[in-house]
């Protein structure tokens, strides 16, 4: 273990770090002055609305964007310069698990042991164990000659969840993995993720509806506009879009009239009428 | 037909287009992937500036196009990588710059078109010793590299994000498929021509997609595939030339012997993805379940030869244009 950060890799230290982190893409702050510690163990729930920074703040705890300010670390370790990532397993947004020439299941899950394999070395008899317990654990045992791309989207969704579990880790991110799969599969999906986490396994999961994984969740994030709005109890579907976070008065959020000017719209006459005024409260 | 054979220039020929034909899918089944099947073409135009600089300095043509690929290469690369909307039209100007530059500087050096001719469409029956060596040697840095590192560059063209996770320096291996993309041209260029390169690395991909369903089936059936069609080919041009004493140049009939491929290929995918469309599961739920009053004249089931389907937990008959479930003693409509 290269434990280079300044925290201790003891058994209660946080696995996640992140101190007064920004993201800025493209000249617009996504994230301002995140904090946030995962430990050992946890099942956190990321939430929020489309654009509140969740997706961004997962990409930047996995190194994938560069934060602007603040410190990101995964193990005690600053995430730049982290090497472990056998510990680390992410499942991205589904974009079309197939490219421009056709891979089958076993192909797509067997790219999860990357972590583990040395350049120019064929599989391993333990790195083929893996592959077929990661299909079994997802219920894709029998499907794993097919072509992904004949999948439905909720079984290429737990292709992808396959492929992350191939690699063993400690570690998981999962990005919005429920989106747009269908309630059998979102079920299948909770009994996998159920019964990673009971084997100690810290999962992250970003979502903007928790359906069937809301029993699992041992504590919610909520983020709005950049920052984290909450971090406590779980909160269900209902909860996290009240503006009080369900502590008192029943509240709805209600669209602000958005104001008219009258002057016609010739500089940008494809905008939509609202969408300035969206922008506008976005950036607040 | 046999002397010619033995023939010493023809038994290079034969090994050149043996190593090409091999090779040159293999690294146009990772730009396939990545949906660059043009790339190749791209980067055979670049070439051909290259020549001509060989052709002008009295360098070795090869070597020369092989630098000026790979700059390309990199270049095309860098310009994929900044992710710019017009980037397609930046690589159309590398493209055509390349070509005319290659023309332009080939009359510079004195040369006739003739000359420049050789590369543009290939001469295989001219091919050297040291020609062969080089061809042999490059070769197997492609072979070995597109099958040794399978696993790191099908990773990194499938989900980039996942391969960063997953800790492979995925810039590197881009830059590596675009490196081995302009090595293949350069290496390609005596068999079928700088222009006719992209179509011995892209055309038996299309076909061994047709027939296969994972990404290591399509890569060996391609690269089977390109060896059939570049040692046929060039027996083909060797056996129509001397039957109707003419001049059948042996670039384009592997090109053409290719494509004959893909054409017998494709019906037979097309069956296969029509097969697997009517097989597919429908989608759980969502069924309009109604009572069918029709007689059947006999029990849907394995060898009832209507097509069986997967729905939630049993399968449904497609019959006269209905999904039938059996119920019970009669049969609801899905």
């Amino acid at each position: 273990m290269t434990a280079a950060g300044p925290l201790p890799d003891t058994d209660d230290a946080p696995v996640v770090r992140v101190e007064d982190a920004s993201v800025e893409l493209g000249g617009r702050l996504i994230l301002r002055g995140v904090d946030l510690a995962v430990r050992p163990g946890e099942f956190v729930a990321l939430m929020g609305a489309n654009g509140s920074g969740k997706s961004t703040l997962v990409r930047a705890l996995t190194g994938l964007v560069p934060v602007a300010r603040g410190r990101v670390s995964l193990f005690g370790t600053p995430v730049d310069r982290f090497d472990d990532w056998q510990r680390v397993g992410f499942v991205p947004q589904r974009a079309g698990a197939a490219g421009g020439v056709p891979a089958s299941v076993w192909e797509v899950v067997a790219s999860g042991r990357l972590t583990r394999r040395r350049l120019f070395r064929p599989l391993g008899r333990r790195d083929r164990a893996a592959i077929s317990s990661a299909l079994e654990v997802v219920g894709l045992a029998d499907r794993s000659h097919d072509g992904v791309s004949t999948l439905s989207g909720g079984q290429q969704q737990r292709v992808l969840i396959a492929r992350a579990l191939a690699g063993g880790p400690e570690l998981l991110f999962l990005d919005e993995p429920t989106a747009g799969v269908d309630l059998p599969n979102q079920e299948a999906l909770a009994d996998t993720l159920r019964m990673l986490s009971d084997n100690g396994a810290t999962i992250v999961l970003v979502t903007h509806e928790l359906g069937p994984l809301a029993s699992l969740i041992d504590r919610s994030v909520v983020m709005r506009d950049g920052r984290v709005a909450y971090d406590g109890g779980p909160l269900d579907d209902h909860a996290v879009h009240q503006v009080d976070f369900g502590a008192g008065v029943h509240e709805h959020h209600h669209p602000r009239p958005s104001t008219h000017d009258h002057a016609p719209h010739v500089g940008s006459p494809f905008d939509l009428p609202g969408h300035g005024s969206e922008l506008r409260e976005g950036e607040r | 037909m046999i002397e010619l054979l033995s023939e010493p220039f023809m038994l290079r020929a034969l090994l050149a287009a043996l190593l090409t034909g091999f090779a040159a899918p293999a690294v146009g089944t990772y730009l396939v992937q990545r949906r660059m099947a043009l790339m190749g073409d791209g980067l055979g135009h670049v070439a051909v500036t290259g020549v001509a600089i060989g052709l002008l300095t009295g360098t070795s043509p090869t070597w020369s196009a092989v630098l000026v690929a790979v700059l390309g290469a990199v270049l095309i690369e860098v310009i994929r990588e900044g992710g710019h909307t017009n980037g397609d039209v930046a690589l159309a100007l590398l493209f055509y710059g390349g070509l005319a530059a290659g023309v332009l500087v080939t009359g510079l050096a004195g040369q006739s078109a003739a000359r420049l001719q050789q590369y543009l469409f290939g001469s295989i029956l001219t091919v050297s010793r040291t020609d062969l060596l080089v061809t042999a040697v490059l070769g197997s840095v492609i072979v070995i590299a597109s099958i040794g590192l399978l696993p790191q560059l099908f990773t990194v063209a499938l989900d980039p994000d996942f391969a960063r996770v997953a800790g492979l320096r995925v810039r590197f291996y881009n830059l590596l498929v675009a490196v081995l993309a302009a090595v293949t041209v350069t290496v390609a260029m005596r068999t079928v021509g700088l222009l006719l390169v992209s179509a011995l690395m892209v055309v038996p991909v299309a076909t061994a997609q047709q027939l296969s369903r994972s990404f290591r089936g399509t890569l060996a059936l391609a690269m089977s595939l390109g060896l059939l069609a570049a040692v046929g080919g060039l027996v083909a041009a060797a056996r129509l030339s001397l039957s109707y004493d003419a001049n059948v140049a042996p670039g384009p009939s592997i090109v053409l012997l290719s494509l004959l491929g893909f054409i017998a290929a494709w019906p037979v995918g097309v069956l296969a993805r029509r097969r697997a469309r009517l097989a597919a599961p429908f989608a759980a739920g969502q069924a309009d379940v109604r009572r069918v009053e029709e007689q059947h004249a006999h029990v849907h089931g394995p060898d009832c030869g209507h097509p069986a389907v997967q729905h939630d937990d049993h399968v449904d008959y497609i019959h006269d244009g209905h999904r039938h479930a059996e119920h019970g003693s009669h049969y609801d409509e899905h």
